[in-house]
């Protein structure tokens, strides 16, 4: 549903390969989506472990309760369109098809991490899966975003750009620049606010002048979307407009997702500034996971069993990958000079030597 | 004497200040609900209300330069960078506005704004997060930088820092937030611009700031059991430097390690190697090593962003280099 003063989708008949409507998905890709969230989850949980037990180390940003945001909008891309996020990139990296080990790995510092230990858990990269990290400056990536879609649109390859931010990160100027620039030179880019209604501990009152965010697509004259990010099938439905618009139009869009994060900011965040009440009620009337689960239950995609023994693999996923993290080894310590210049253009004797 | 951490002392600053001159105001992220990202800030907003002490968006050259704006029509901000890492976002209004407009006026405007947080590398948070960005700020000709290493110098020269009608960089380190030290009581202004010897030595002087100044006292500390004396001198202020402090040391010890977090292409501790050579050529028996932050990106890794790290070891190489 657009909002609101926002533009309204244009709709237009699609060139070739994707099909204008949101393809239906099948009950077992549908509970595959449900598995990918299962995932994410366990996974943190288990990465919150490592982290009390200090073997994750710096800063550790959850994504528990965003978790329908990534995978029902990284589900209507094809695998070549690009991702980029923030620093809370767990999720986007395990719905993007980056493997658990890699992603525990990085977040131990080891030499089989996604960006070889050099990045921890706010850098994540893969660029082969298309996804072009995790960005630790708040705004940071939504020029990288449009550039990305730029090169994209240049070379012609049909390929779509999405970036996530939060609700904080609308009020860098690198955003709004991003915004001109993307509408101005119509790119493929597709701007996902994760609505998660904190910035830290600033509520999005306290930061933002002019509601709903999604408005500011309005001043850039573009599409301007919202969607419900606790329910997978809607984030696919407003996504796959914004997805078609970019790809078969090359216009941008501004899709608000309302969200909400269930840990604190960080894992040092202790969370004095709203109440337990205030997440129990939000978990109650909407978590993601379970409102996917009883909604295939009724389908009858799914049963209790199976939910069980999904649950059970990802568990044992999430294991694996800490075991991976833990048995692999940490990067030698000459590994510090690598990957500062291309290689086929370092010269050695420019390298200071440790110590110098 | 009051025992209290550099966070404590850093609050004491800001409350003695701000009880005293009305102009001064504190805005910045989580600087007012959330007591600080660091807690530097804490009850400073149920001391001075929410008029004085104000929570910004996520816009670091919006309020950057909107303190630049207040302060030429003559407020007195204070104005926290959760960490100087993100000051990179605000730049240009550090650089340009706070640093020119009383030269490109003609004189005819006093910036007295004060941009302060933390700063620093060794925490594993990853390249974007851990800037010493001293050099970057010393650069520019109109700035001032401090980068205190102590509770007491923390206070005093944040205290004097706000008084100053000059734009301030005050450069904390995130690592000696809970370090503490004595600081005495009542009013303490530390003049800006003044090293000072944190141990004596004559052998060799370590020339340091900040976290590094702790580096080089630890480096110092082991020497002795080698019977190598060290004198430290904390540089204190990076911006101006105290050339005759710096000098002075040297002239007793005739050696120089610099101990410096930041990377080492055109560093502060270049620019003292510099001074040092061209003016006291002759007191140098040997010349002068650096050990400095390694020139790479930061890394997240521990065993390799220990080693990017300037740490003990590597000054007690260095000084052995130049004292063998
Ligand atoms: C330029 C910059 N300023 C400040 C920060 C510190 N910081 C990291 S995350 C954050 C809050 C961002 O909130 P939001 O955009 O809503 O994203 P969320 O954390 O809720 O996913 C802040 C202030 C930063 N990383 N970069
Ligand atoms: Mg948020």
């Amino acid at each position: 549903m657009a909002s609101s003063g926002a533009k309204k989708v244009r709709s237009k008949e699609k060139p070739g390969k994707s099909p204008a409507v949101l393809p239906t998905l099948t009950p077992s890709e549908r509970v595959d989506l449900l598995r990918k969230m299962v995932l994410i989850r366990r996974f943190e949980q288990k990465a919150a472990q490592a982290f009390m037990q200090a073997k994750i180390k710096g800063f550790c940003h959850l994504y528990i309760g965003q978790e329908a945001v990534a995978v029902g909008s990284i589900s209507t891309l094809s695998p070549t369109d690009a991702v980029i996020t923030a620093y809370r990139d767990h999720g986007h990296a395990l719905a993007r098809g980056m493997s658990s080990r890699e992603c525990m790995a990085e977040l131990f510092g080891k030499i089989t991490g996604c960006s070889r230990g050099k990045g921890g858990s706010m850098h994540f990269f893969n660029k082969e899966k298309h996804f072009h990290g995790g960005h630790g400056i708040v705004g940071g990536q939504t020029p990288l975003a449009a550039g990305i879609a730029f090169a994209q649109k240049y070379k012609g390859t049909g390929e779509v750009t999405v970036c996530y931010l939060g609700d904080g990160a609308v009020n860098q100027g690198a955003f709004h620049e991003s915004l001109n620039l993307a509408a101005l030179w119509k790119l493929p880019v597709i701007y996902v606010i994760e609505n998660n209604e904190y910035a830290m501990g600033t509520h999005q009152s306290r930061s933002s002048a002019g509601y709903p965010l999604v408005k500011r697509a309005d001043g850039y004259d573009m599409a301007g979307i919202t969607a419900n990010g606790n329910d997978v099938d809607d984030v696919r439905e407003k996504m796959w407009d914004a997805v078609q618009l970019a790809r078969t139009e090359s216009l941008p869009s501004l899709v608000e997702v309302k969200t909400y994060r269930y840990r604190g900011h960080s894992m040092s965040d202790p969370g004095n500034y709203r109440t337990k009440e205030e997440i129990a009620e939000r978990k109650k009337e909407s978590e993601p996971i379970s409102f996917f689960k009883e909604r295939l239950y009724k389908e009858k995609a799914l049963t209790e069993k199976e939910y069980e023994e999904i649950e059970r693999v990802a568990v044992a996923e999430a294991e694996d990958s800490i075991a991976f993290a833990e048995s692999s080894p940490e990067p030698e310590v000459a590994t510090v000079f690598e990957d500062i210049f291309a290689p086929e253009d370092q010269i050695a004797e420019f390298r200071p030597p440790i110590g110098s | 004497m009051a025992v209290i951490t550099m966070r404590e002392a850093l609050n004491q600053a800001l409350s003695e200040e701000m009880e005293r001159d009305e102009n001064v105001i504190l805005l910045g992220e989580e600087v007012a609900e959330y007591q600080g990202a660091y807690k530097v800030s804490s009850g400073l907003l149920q001391k001075f209300g929410s008029k004085r002490v104000l929570d910004t968006p996520i816009s670091e050259s919006g309020f950057a330069g909107l303190g630049v704006g207040a302060a030429m029509q003559g407020l007195r901000p204070v104005v926290e960078f959760m960490t100087w890492s993100f000051s990179m976002v605000a730049y240009d209004q550090i650089v340009n506005n706070a640093g020119a407009i009383r030269y490109m006026s003609g004189g005819q405007y006093s910036i007295p704004i004060v941009f302060r947080g933390s700063s620093g590398a060794g925490l594993q948070v990853g390249a974007t997060h851990s800037h010493t960005p001293e050099n970057w700020y010393a650069n520019v000709p109109a700035l001032t930088v401090i980068t205190p290493a102590f509770p007491d110098d923390a206070k005093g020269l944040l205290k004097s820092a706000i008084r100053s009608n000059n734009p301030v960089c005050f450069i904390e380190n995130e690592k000696l937030y809970g370090f503490k030290d004595e600081v005495p009581e009542g009013e303490i202004l530390t003049t800006i611009g003044q090293a000072r010897i944190r141990r004596p030595g004559d052998q060799v002087t370590l020339i340091a700031n900040s976290a590094s100044t702790h580096v080089a006292l630890a480096a110092a500390l082991q020497l002795e059991a080698d019977g190598i004396s060290a004198e430290v001198l904390d540089l204190r202020t990076i911006k101006p430097l105290d050339l005759p402090a710096i000098l002075g040391s040297v002239a007793k010890t005739n050696r120089v390690v610099i101990v410096e977090e930041n990377k080492p292409f055109a560093g502060w501790g270049a620019q003292v190697a510099y001074e040092i050579q061209h003016r006291s050529f002759d007191d140098l028996d040997a010349p002068i090593e650096r050990v400095t932050g390694l020139d790479t990106p930061q890394p997240y890794a521990r065993v390799l962003e220990q080693a990017v790290m300037p740490s003990a070891d590597r000054v007690i190489e260095a000084v052995k280099k130049i004292l063998a």
